[in-house]
């Protein structure tokens, strides 16, 4: 039973594993390849850390396996939060079927400002304050 | 059991040739570093299960380290390019 459920969990994290390296060599861009990559990768890890917690049956061992699989968990939304962000940043081009890119219109590359959208002509304009920095 | 670790071995060395593929035409230096996180990952899923092949839990500090060093290296690669530094993609 116990080795069943084993062989279930190391072939379905390494065939997510795979799924991952298919979506980032298939993918038309950047987003497309990192939305790919960051789930199917970290539920590998998951899966098969799962089967080493499994496997060895052990207080400590248990909780290695269990450690690494919070600190997956924990970094690979940030890592992807930042990569993405720096991708945009720099100018990486989006897929020519991207629906909807709704910073382009509000966010100015050169000076890093961001638009709320709901700007009028009036309050659009930069007002001096006192507290302002010389 | 030797089987199925065989397979799932084939299989992860599979996804890193891939990856690597993508990390040699990868069009643009963020690709890359996406790549490379894929790499890491990948390597950690080998190491648990040679793991449980040799049946020797101290691998499980290195794909710890392994793991890290990932994370710290695509939050590097990130601030570089957000920093705006001399790249040649």
């Amino acid at each position: 039973m116990i080795e069943t459920i084993k062989g279930f969990l190391i072939l379905t994290g390494a065939l997510f594993m795979l799924l991952a390296a298919m979506g980032i060599l298939r993918l038309p861009d950047l987003l497309t390849r990192m939305h790919a990559t960051t789930k199917a990768a970290a539920l590998g890890v998951i899966l098969i850390m799962l089967a080493v917690a499994v496997h060895f049956g052990e207080v400590a061992v248990v909780a290695r396996a269990f450690a690494i699989i919070v600190f997956v968990l924990m970094t690979a939304p940030v890592a992807a939060h930042v990569i993405g962000r720096a991708g945009y940043f720099v100018g990486s081009k989006l897929w020519s079927g991207t629906v909807k890119d709704e910073l382009r219109p509000n966010y100015d590359p050169l000076t890093h400002e961001l638009k709320s959208g709901l700007e009028t002509d009036a309050n659009a304009v930069h007002q001096p304050r006192d507290s302002d920095p010389k | 059991m030797a089987t199925v670790i065989l397979i799932s071995q084939v299989l992860m060395s599979l996804a890193l040739i891939l990856a690597f593929v993508r990390v040699v035409r990868g069009p643009s230096l963020p690709d890359r570093v996406v790549a490379l996180e894929l790499f890491a990952s990948i390597v950690v899923g080998l190491v648990g299960v040679y793991a449980i092949q040799t049946d020797v839990s101290s691998f499980l500090d290195a794909a710890i380290v392994i793991a890290l060093m990932g994370f710290l290296a695509a939050i590097a690669f990130a601030r570089f390019l957000e920093r705006g530094g001399p790249r040649d993609d």
